[in-house]
């Protein structure tokens, strides 16, 4: 029984491909709100450099087990997690790792773009400062240039940098939220909805982001929008009522779905 | 497959967390040092007050005859003259006329001792002659002098005599004050509050008026003082050191409480209650009278309660509007001059005698006493019907 | 003719009226229910039309009579004030049982005037900041015609001793003339002030993070009504405390350090008035904290900061307006605080540098002048309205300032309970 979950789980690797290497590992994952049992034995291979999609319908826990990756529900109290996360083969969970340094490795991006009440130039400097990843001065103010070119949004605040970053639109603000996270030069980078709050055009940019970031981060992403995970995902896995469905490159999940829930989800039957 | 090394490692994360610690106790010891201020003041304050309830008695002969009724002071000997209070030796006639049956008899009764005597039994610093010393020494070997509870301090007003002075006639004041206060504040309060919340259209004028009442809120208690005595008193006459112009200062002071509350208390209550009723084709008014007040009176309540708690204790206001009159009668009726609790209490805190010192505290128990149970009430009620929408 | 017959002749008439009134009313409406009229509203409500609109009249009357007579204005005697508002009153009852018809908006009516009455209460807390300004006003205004307003706003000797002399009418050329420099209580006012935002500042703001950011929902539960009852506890109680336990032992302390301190010192009156204020800002504090949103804590948690360096980079500055707002409603608390100084500072103006000297403040000076057997027009007592005007006015500026300040912090964060 066990066994042909993981089969099911563990999505097949592109044949042409013979390079991907897997980033993280989910073992045996259980995990529990109080009594609620949100996420059942979730056993998962995330490939690195590929931008990864989970999909299904609100309440099937796939934020949830996003916020696993990076110890986010640790905040949360009353929360019991079984199981076990490995990036690059170190169990994220282990005792002695401080959930803080795991989440310098892995950031995250959310839904709200939520920029702190700082300069535009602060927000961005403020962490590799905390984490001493540069010092004050000219190799800050390159990295801080640097995150913003990368987040595509240099272009539009070099000239204003000294003004909050609650000023920017929502989709610069999400951009910046961005520059922010891989300007602490993380493995991987976890988008929780990154665009369910903006307007079409500012979703289209951070799409375009996203596959361009792809080159050096794993990215991780939570959509409610299946036709995004169809243009930006290399591979999705469809969550429901707290467990995987089903996991696979993309197009297959889309084009040939090999669970028939799987399919009644993406053609629109429920969700 | 599974490495435990420096993989997840950041470059002085344990200083950095070690400052996290740091700065997690230091805003704990905030929160300590308010606790413990709370506590040694509720200490200081029960060490204190806590002698003043009980008062020291002598037993002593007295013979109830025509002298007695004429001139009480002179029934005593030199020695026990000294220690008995004299405020109980003129009550002396008093308690013949009121039984007859005593006239003629000789009678072994506890009559009050002095306030120095009661001081120098309590340990505290006393004025009492070495001669008076032994005498009353000789009384506690004897068991002639005893300490009694305290009813006095229950049962009289204010007194010249400490060991007379008592703080019912400030209870009865400050219950007299409060009704004034609740009368004219509450109703008044909640009215504004449902204009404001449910009414009145979002304009400047509108917006003026909540900035006002806020403001109001923080307006310096010994200001409604002032207006208490150019206006009510001065303007409209009403009598000096009475209830009514002193609940009716307290009214206008606890007003902005006690409209923020319900307009707080309206607010909780969810707008598709109100929308419910408009598609029935109720009117704004039958909606709010009999859907939405019924929903937000236990948290008017609770504001109303905690407002009138904050007048019981105010004490500024009321000095100005000639509250702190020495009133030995409990008033009668909210025209009479009369005394609140913490104007008492300020009174007493005054008096050069050592024995006030301690009624003083004994007075800050009773009016403490008073102020939480009616927090604890409102606390009781807000979590009673405390709703989830 | 006395009060009592003149308060039973006027409840006497409008209670009765008002209830044959609704009976009138409701049963007209009955009636021409009952030959098939479609009436606009339910007759219980043409009842209270009528009722209300016969009441209103005579009370009206009633209230603009008395307030008339309160400026010695007699235009009736008042037996025949109160029979002219009543007989108003039953015209008006007449008039309007015969104007009702089917299209009488009665509900309408009723409801406007429910709706006038609550607008009348609001008009209550506008008059009680007008009367406040009012009473001092006038009495301030009269105060500096005499005195000149340079010297009070900049002199520094306060000896009004000699005014109440002037005011017996034993004012003379061998008296030498008061004097009313109030910069001595102003400067004890704000040095108390910044003793007390001193102690309550740090203690406050702190408390109000650990509440909102470390402490566990169930101890957050039982703390709050313990700050609850610091804050219920009445300034006379702290004045009380400041002067028997506070000073003797601030006096020791300092005797021990070689140093003298006054039992009535500023720092002593200022720890405890700084007490006072701490469940202030701590309440409105933890307000501003919890309102910071969930989501820009998370953005930083999720960089890899730990929970402090969250707090003081990205909670604090966020709540910071509502923190100054907090700040500032304890400051104007703290100028008008009046038992803790009339209990433990001292009645002398004093301009010193020194927290352990005494000092005097403006409460302090309005409660001894006007507790005082004074003339009322003695320059004296006209000076404690004067000192209450200023008083009045830095409040209110602190006061609106810190208000618009919270108040664009909520809007900002879309919650609204001031």
């Amino acid at each position: 029984m066990e066994q042909q979950n993981i089969n099911i789980n563990v999505a097949k690797r592109e044949k042409d491909n013979k390079d991907l290497r897997v980033k993280v590992e989910a073992r045996d994952l259980d995990l529990w709100y109080s009594d609620n049992h949100a996420l059942r034995n979730i056993n998962m291979d995330i490939y690195e450099k590929k931008i990864t999609s989970f999909i299904g319908a609100s309440g099937c826990g796939k934020s949830t087990f996003l916020r696993c990756l990076n110890r986010m529900n640790d905040l949360i109290s009353d929360v019991t997690i079984k199981g076990k996360i490995s990036v690059d083969g170190h169990n994220i969970y282990a005792p002695g790792v401080d959930e803080v340094a795991v989440r310098k490795k892995i950031g995250m991006v959310f839904q709200q773009p939520n920029p702190f009440p700082k300069s535009i130039y602060e927000n961005v400097a403020y962490a590799p400062l905390m984490h001493d990843i540069v010092k004050k001065g000219s190799d800050c103010d390159e990295l801080v240039e640097n995150s913003l070119k990368g987040a595509g949004l240099w272009e539009e605040v070099k000239d204003k940098l000294k003004e909050p970053g609650t000023a920017l639109s929502g989709g610069q603000q999400q951009r910046l939220c961005i520059a922010r996270t891989i300007a602490v030069k993380p493995d991987i980078i976890l988008m929780d909805e990154p665009t369910s709050a903006l307007d079409p055009i500012s979703t289209q940019t951070i799409e375009s982001l996203m596959l361009s970031l792809k080159e050096q981060f794993t990215i991780i992403v939570v959509t409610h929008n299946m036709q995004q995970a169809t243009r930006v995902a290399d591979y999705t896995a469809f969550f429901h009522l707290g467990e995987i469905i089903e996991y696979n490159e993309t197009e297959q999940i889309f084009i040939n779905p090999q669970v028939s829930k799987t399919e009644q989800y993406i053609t629109g039957q429920f969700g | 497959m599974e490495k435990n090394d420096d993989y997840f490692y950041i470059p002085q994360l344990k200083k950095r967390n070690r400052n996290g610690k740091i700065f997690k106790w230091v805003c704990a010891s905030a929160l300590i040092s308010a606790l413990f201020f709370l506590f040694i003041f509720l200490f200081d304050m029960v060490r204190q007050g806590y002698p003043a309830f009980t008062q020291a008695y002598i037993e002593t002969e007295v013979t109830f005859n025509e002298d007695l009724k004429s001139n009480p002071y002179s029934a005593f000997d030199s020695d026990s003259f000294s220690i008995i209070s004299r405020a109980w030796m003129r009550g002396l006639p008093r308690m013949m006329d009121e039984d007859p049956s005593l006239k003629g008899t000789e009678q072994k009764i506890w009559a009050l001792a002095n306030a120095e005597v009661d001081q120098y039994i309590k340990g505290h610093p006393h004025k009492l002659r070495d001669r008076e010393q032994k005498i009353v020494d000789r009384m506690l070997e004897e068991g002639s002098i005893e300490s009694k509870f305290n009813v006095i301090f229950f049962l009289t007003g204010d007194s010249k005599i400490p060991e007379n002075a008592g703080f019912y006639s400030a209870i009865i004041g400050s219950l007299l004050t409060l009704l004034v206060t609740m009368t004219i504040a509450v109703p008044i309060g909640i009215m504004t509050a449902i204009y404001l919340e449910e009414f009145a259209p979002d304009n400047k004028f509108t917006q003026f008026i909540e900035i006002n009442i806020n403001n109001l809120a923080a307006i310096p208690s010994i200001l409604f003082g002032l207006l208490g005595l150019a206006i009510f008193i001065i303007f409209f006459g009403v009598p000096r050191s009475s209830p009514l112009v002193g609940g009716m200062t307290l009214a206008l002071m606890s007003l902005p409480i006690i409209i923020v509350s319900s307009k707080a208390a309206l607010k909780s209550v969810p707008a598709t209650i109100r929308q419910a009723g408009f598609g029935l084709g109720l009117t704004r008014w039958q909606i709010v009278r009999d859907h939405v007040l019924p929903l937000s009176l236990p948290g008017m309540l609770t504001g109303s309660i905690i407002a009138l708690a904050q007048a019981i204790g105010e004490t500024a206001p009321l000095i100005i509007v000639g509250m702190i009159a020495f009133v030995p009668d409990a008033a009668t009726n909210i025209l009479e001059p009369a005394t609140v609790m913490p104007a008492q209490i300020y009174t007493w805190s005054g008096m050069p005698e050592r024995m006030y010192i301690e009624k003083t505290a004994a007075g800050i128990l009773v009016l403490l006493t008073i102020l939480l149970s009616m927090n604890g009430v409102a606390i009781y009620l807000r979590k009673k019907f405390h709703t989830k929408w | 003719m006395s009060n009592e017959l003149l308060y039973l002749l006027f409840f006497g008439g409008l209670f009765p009226l008002m209830f044959i009134a609704y009976i009138i009313g409701k049963n007209k409406a009955i009636s021409l229910t009952n030959k098939n009229i479609k009436m606009h509203s339910q007759p219980s409500q043409y009842g209270w039309f009528v009722s209300l609109y016969t009441g209103l009249p005579i009370i009206t009357i009633t209230v603009v009579g008395v307030f008339l007579y309160l400026f010695d204005i007699h235009l009736l005697p008042p037996f025949m004030l109160i029979s002219f508002a009543l007989s108003l009153g039953a015209v008006s009852l007449v008039f309007l049982n015969k104007a009702i018809n089917k299209d009488t908006k009665a509900r309408n009516l009723v409801e406007g005037f429910i709706e006038g009455l609550l607008l009348l209460a609001t008009f209550v807390s506008i008059l009680t900041t007008f009367g406040i300004l009012i009473s001092i006003l006038f009495e301030a205004i009269e105060f500096f015609r005499r005195e000149s307003f340079f010297n009070f706003i900049f002199g520094t000797t306060w000896n009004p001793d000699t005014a109440f002399l002037e005011g017996a009418g034993r004012g003379g050329e061998e008296v030498a003339s008061a004097k009313f420099g109030a910069v001595p209580i102003f400067a004890g006012t704000f040095y108390i002030t910044g003793i007390a935002m001193l102690v309550a500042v740090p203690i406050g703001v702190f408390t109000a993070i650990f509440m909102s950011e470390y402490a566990s929902e169930t101890l957050r539960d039982r703390i709050k009504p313990i700050l609850e009852i610091l804050a219920g506890i009445p300034t006379v109680v702290y004045g009380f405390f400041a002067a028997i336990t506070v000073a003797p032992l601030l006096v020791d302390f300092f005797a021990s350090l070689g140093l003298k301190a006054s039992y009535e010192s500023a720092l002593g009156a200022g720890i405890v008035m700084g007490i006072m204020i701490v469940p202030i800002i701590a309440s409105l504090s933890d307000d501003v904290i919890n309102a910071v949103p969930k989501n820009v804590k998370q953005g930083s948690l999720a960089l890899g900061m730990n929970k402090a360096e969250t707090i003081r980079f990205v909670v604090l500055p966020s709540a910071m307006p509502g923190i100054i707002a907090a700040t500032l409603l304890g400051v104007s608390r703290a100028l008008g605080e009046t038992m803790i100084v009339v209990m433990a500072a001292s009645l002398r103006p004093n301009l010193t540098m020194n927290p352990l000297e005494d000092m005097t403040t403006v409460t302090v000076k309005i409660v001894e002048v006007l507790v005082g057997d004074q003339a009322f027009d003695s320059s004296l007592t006209l000076s404690a309205f004067a000192l209450g005007l200023v008083l009045f006015v830095i409040t209110l500026v602190i006061n609106i300032v810190s208000i618009y300040t919270i108040r664009k912090f909520h809007k900002k964060y879309k919650i609204s309970n001031l």
